[in-house]
């Protein structure tokens, strides 16, 4: 079980590779992999910029990831969260799950990145050619969020 | 006290972070919420509307009538916008 909050890039290959061979228990790995889109609701998007809570933000990803624990077998996780200044096209968050079969590791790698989305004190602002604005929390995000209860 | 600012809280109170003595007065949330907007300014135009306010003590999510005290961590923010 790994969360890593960084700057940096990561590479997604390597990372699914490692999870993959963590146990000969593991059947099934799924992955979310989330990238900066070139378009919002109203504009191009020509960069992001993700701040965070250091601190809170560990704590929160640790409790939902215990929280997929619970609820699934899981062998391994991982999330890896960026934050700084980004462009369309790059890696913004991984979400990787590990289990003896694919309905677990679906439904907790989804479990994950929508609690995240929700929970973990991350906020965006989006460049565009009008200037730079904070994003707005999506009503259909806290929808996916609440559809997995309390 | 700490208190953190992120996102438009901090670009409108223009501050990231501060310590403070607890005010007089200030026993939760709320009252601290009424105290900062009554300081003026980035402040007022920051916490007038308390609609989007999220609020942490201690790092962890609270709603507005969680209790104060000297030397907790606070910190004001904008619902989550991550992943």
């Amino acid at each position: 079980m790994t969360i890593r909050i960084q700057a940096e890039d990561f590479d997604a290959g390597a990372e699914i590779a490692r999870i993959s061979a963590v146990s000969t228990n593991v059947g099934g790995v799924c992955s979310f992999l989330g990238l900066v889109r070139d378009s919002g609701e109203n504009s191009a998007i020509t960069a992001m910029t993700l701040e965070h809570y250091p601190g809170m933000t560990e704590k929160q990803l640790a409790k939902i990831e215990a929280e997929a624990r619970e609820r699934w077998p899981l062998d391994d996780s991982l999330i890896i969260h960026r934050y700084g200044r980004f462009e369309p096209g790059e890696q913004i968050v991984l979400v990787v799950t590990a289990s003896a079969h694919r309905k677990a590791a679906f439904e907790a790698c989804e479990f994950l990145i929508d609690w995240l989305k929700t929970k973990a004190p991350f906020w965006k602002s989006e460049e565009t050619p009008d200037g730079t604005t904070w994003v707005e929390a999506k009503a259909a995000d806290n929808a996916a969020a609440e559809k997995w209860g309390e | 006290m700490k208190i953190l600012y992120f996102a438009h809280f901090r670009e409108k109170a223009n501050i990231a972070e501060e310590d403070i003595d607890l005010p007089a007065g200030v026993e939760d949330v709320n009252s601290l919420l009424d105290w900062l907007e009554a300081r003026g300014g980035g402040y007022t135009d920051a916490f007038a509307d308390r609609n989007h306010i999220r609020v942490a003590v201690n790092q962890e999510h609270v709603e507005f009538d969680a209790a104060l005290k000297d030397g907790d961590e606070v910190a004001f923010f904008p619902p989550m916008t991550g992943g």
